[in-house]
């Protein structure tokens, strides 16, 4: 396939999403913590942290210097000080993104999301998130029910199997997932590939995948699953995916696609793209460095 | 070698000597990963008791990987002074312990024993220590070293300015650079991550820090920290490097999981040597970190810090400039949380003062450990107290490129102050005549980047 049809079936793919989502927007806005404040202080407006381009620096030398150099990084500099320390807001700034961050790690993905995006939900054999950190090879065994249960609600021999993992952020997977995967299966659609019924895996690993696809006899399998926040987002998925993955499988031999957020690469257009790497693996019969290397 | 000891009324056998300096580890979530800690507390301090109660020579004589196996084992044997070694091998580690500790041993007579030991008798004494343990021993010594300046000289605390960028660019390099410099950050190292490992890369980067170097007369050292196969192409082509960095790991199989080797650094530190820029002696930069051996599955069955230790026989073996230890950047697979974080931090610094080396170190943590700012605030003050060469400095504490939280360019020019500690004296007087530093303490002018321009 040229890059001149790959585009148009993308394009095409992100304009049926659009008009989809637009309908459904307005019941999609989901109430914040502040149903749970007891005195919401009604009229005045709530506090808000300070932008992060904000130079915070008293009375610079050159403040036109300090904004163009502004523009060049998202570090934290030009923050200003008082004695040594930071100053309240960019200290809050600092706080609020490792808060997201660990909330992102910590946090389960909701039921609701699960119901929403029509998965049924699998756990490997990790007891709790301590676990999880700490043992990654215990996030890359599925437990005997789940193997059950996927033999049961699942569909053996499609050609391609989505399977949404929590990973390091279960955040990215409520941001992302529900724009992601409806582009990629529509863009399968348009190719004529099978797919499974997607599920979800608690407390996985990318290696997961390799239980999963002798399981169910696919040709490929497509991960998503959420990355390991840093404090710039903590909204950020990949997607790993493999020509016929199974325990002998190493890394190299997984095609990825990282970085998929709202500021990254959009989760739609991730979607749209991620269907014809798929159709390329399955057409050439390889996934990763082996792919890569073809003409 | 006897490797029983009993508590109250249990008794326990341990199986090899590897066995017991795992058993003795305070506890860490990477030894409890691949099986190798002690089961119950209890445990864990009948391995200290009977690890208190071996000689010098059982350890010397039970190399945790034999010698035949492993090159970073001959490496370390090899470089052991064996007079020193025979006039101590009878001692026990609790003796060695007491002997660290007592108010007669200074720095050279610290030094002079460190000849003698072999990494392993270096863990195995730091196993049996507390964290006051750790600092108070730690402050015995402090090592300088030479490069184009000198870091590490008593009073002084140094740091590398690690102003990282996602997509390497230049101006952005640049500028946060000059945030760090108005900090007083910058006199151990300007020092760049790349994104891209490629020597092309490598000479962009390099280019821009010599030229902010040149361009505003900075009194330090630059380095760019890609692979060191990369750093020697940069070597042959003529490009000016000043030290050449890599990390390094306890074992020969973790540095073919690296794409290392001793002949390779061996190789690397003549070529630094004699095509670099600096003036020397001292021209390598390695970094280090417990867990490193665990995370490529490259471990032998020995502990973390045992192998930590190993690491620091390599690096000594190079006379290095600097060795930072990132022990809290592996994950939470290997340090879970901020208690083992610090501990890291500090039998890591201990470990590498007694090797001899100019240690330094980033008290750091990922987003997915159990620790947060104020654990890597107390690791800094604490290794602050310890008298490390150098820590990190990064805007806002936040990389964001590698994604992690190290010490931020106010936690530099904080800590200096609460210590009274002052930067490289050729790095102060820069400082003063740009008037960002007065008394070791910033001006109203500190902080503010457009000065240079």
């Amino acid at each position: 396939m040229d890059k001149k049809t790959e585009d148009l079936i993308i394009e095409s793919v992100i304009r049926q999403l659009m008009e989809t989502q637009a309908q459904s927007a307005e019941n999609n806005f989901r109430a914040g913590p502040e149903s749970n404040s007891r005195d919401s202080g009604s009229s005045s407006e709530p506090n808000t942290l300070e932008p992060m381009d904000v130079i915070g620096v008293e009375n610079p030398h050159n403040l036109e210097a300090l904004k163009v150099m502004r523009k060049t990084s998202p570090a934290r500099i030009f923050m200003g000080r008082c004695g040594a320390r930071q100053k309240t807001a960019s200290y809050l700034n600092y706080m609020a993104d490792h808060a997201a961050a660990i909330d992102a790690v910590l946090m389960d993905v909701s039921e609701q999301f699960i119901a929403d995006n029509d998965l049924f939900k699998v756990k490997t054999v990790v007891k709790d998130k301590d676990e999880y950190l700490m043992r990654p090879d215990l996030g890359r065994k599925l437990s005997q029910e789940s193997k059950d249960e996927i033999l049961q609600k699942g569909e053996k021999g499609k050609q391609v199997q989505i399977i949404v993992v929590d990973g390091l952020s279960s955040t990215s997977i409520e941001a992302n997932v529900a724009d992601a995967m409806p582009a990629l299966i529509q863009g399968l659609g348009t190719y004529g590939i099978t797919v499974g019924r997607p599920f979800f895996i608690k407390y996985g690993r990318v290696a997961i995948m390799d239980e999963v696809a002798p399981l169910l006899d696919c040709d490929v399998v497509v991960e998503f699953i959420g990355e390991r926040p840093g404090l710039i987002t903590a909204e950020s998925m990949s997607a790993y995916m493999a020509y016929r993955p199974d325990h002998n499988t190493n890394e190299s031999n997984r095609t990825v696609v990282s970085n998929i957020h709202r500021n990254g690469t959009p989760p739609t257009e991730a979607g749209a793209h991620l269907a014809t790497l798929v159709k390329k693996m399955i057409d050439n019969k390889a996934s990763g460095i082996k792919l890569a290397a073809l003409p | 070698m006897n490797l029983r000891s009993q508590i109250k009324d249990q008794i326990f056998t341990f199986k090899s000597l590897r066995d017991l300096l795992a058993k003795a580890n305070e506890e860490k979530s990477g030894d409890a990963l691949v099986g190798l800690a002690a089961e119950t507390a209890t445990e864990r301090v009948a391995a200290k008791l009977c690890l208190a109660n071996l000689q010098l020579k059982d350890i010397y004589e039970n190399p945790v990987i034999p010698y035949e196996n492993d090159e970073v084992t001959r490496l370390i044997y090899d470089d052991i002074n064996t007079t020193i070694y025979n006039s101590i091998s009878h001692w026990t580690v609790s003796e060695l312990r007491e002997y660290i500790l007592g108010s007669k041993s200074r720095q050279n007579d610290l030094l002079h024993i460190s000849r003698g030991l072999t990494s392993e008798m270096i863990a195995a004494v730091a196993k049996l220590m507390s964290s006051m343990d750790l600092v108070y021993a730690c402050k015995k010594i402090k090592v300088a070293a030479h490069c184009n300046t000198t870091i590490g000289l008593p009073g002084t605390l140094s740091f590398r300015n690690q102003s990282n960028h996602p997509t390497d660019n230049i101006d952005g390099i640049i500028a946060a650079t000059k945030d760090g410099l108005s900090f007083g950050c910058g006199d151990a190292v300007l020092g760049i991550n790349p994104v891209e490992d490629n020597v092309e890369n490598y000479e962009r980067i390099m280019r821009a820090l010599i030229d902010l170097k040149e361009r505003y007369e900075i009194p330090t050292q630059c380095t760019v920290l890609a692979h060191v196969s990369t750093q020697m192409q940069a070597l042959k082509k003529g490009i000016p490097v000043d030290l050449v960095f890599q990390s390094v790991a306890g074992t020969e199989s973790a540095h073919k999981g690296f794409g290392i080797d001793k002949a390779m650094l061996t190789e690397a530190h003549e070529m630094a040597l004699k095509l670099g820029a600096a003036t020397g002696p001292n021209v390598m930069y390695f970094e280090t970190g417990q867990g490193s051996e665990v995370s490529v599955d490259c471990h032998h069955g020995v502990d973390m810090v045992t192998l930590e230790a190993r690491t620091y026989g390599v690096a000594r073996h190079f006379n290095p400039f600097m060795v930072n230890n990132v022990s809290g950047f592996i994950g939470p697979e290997t340090i879970f949380t901020g208690k083992e974080v610090i501990r890291a931090d500090l039998e890591d610094l201990f470990m590498g003062k007694l090797h001899g080396l100019p240690m330094g170190i980033a008290p750091c943590h990922t987003n997915h450990m159990k620790a947060d700012r104020d654990d890597q605030e107390i690791g800094t003050m604490l290794a602050a107290m310890a008298g490390a060469n150098f820590f990190m400095g990064i805007g806002g504490g936040d990389d964001c490129m590698l994604s992690y939280q190290d010490t931020s360019f106010h936690d530099d020019a904080s800590i200096r102050e609460i210590l009274g500690l002052r930067p490289a004296p050729e790095f102060e007087k820069w400082l003063e005549k740009w008037g960002i530093m007065e008394d070791g303490k910033l001006t109203d002018r500190g902080g503010d980047a457009s000065i240079f321009d």
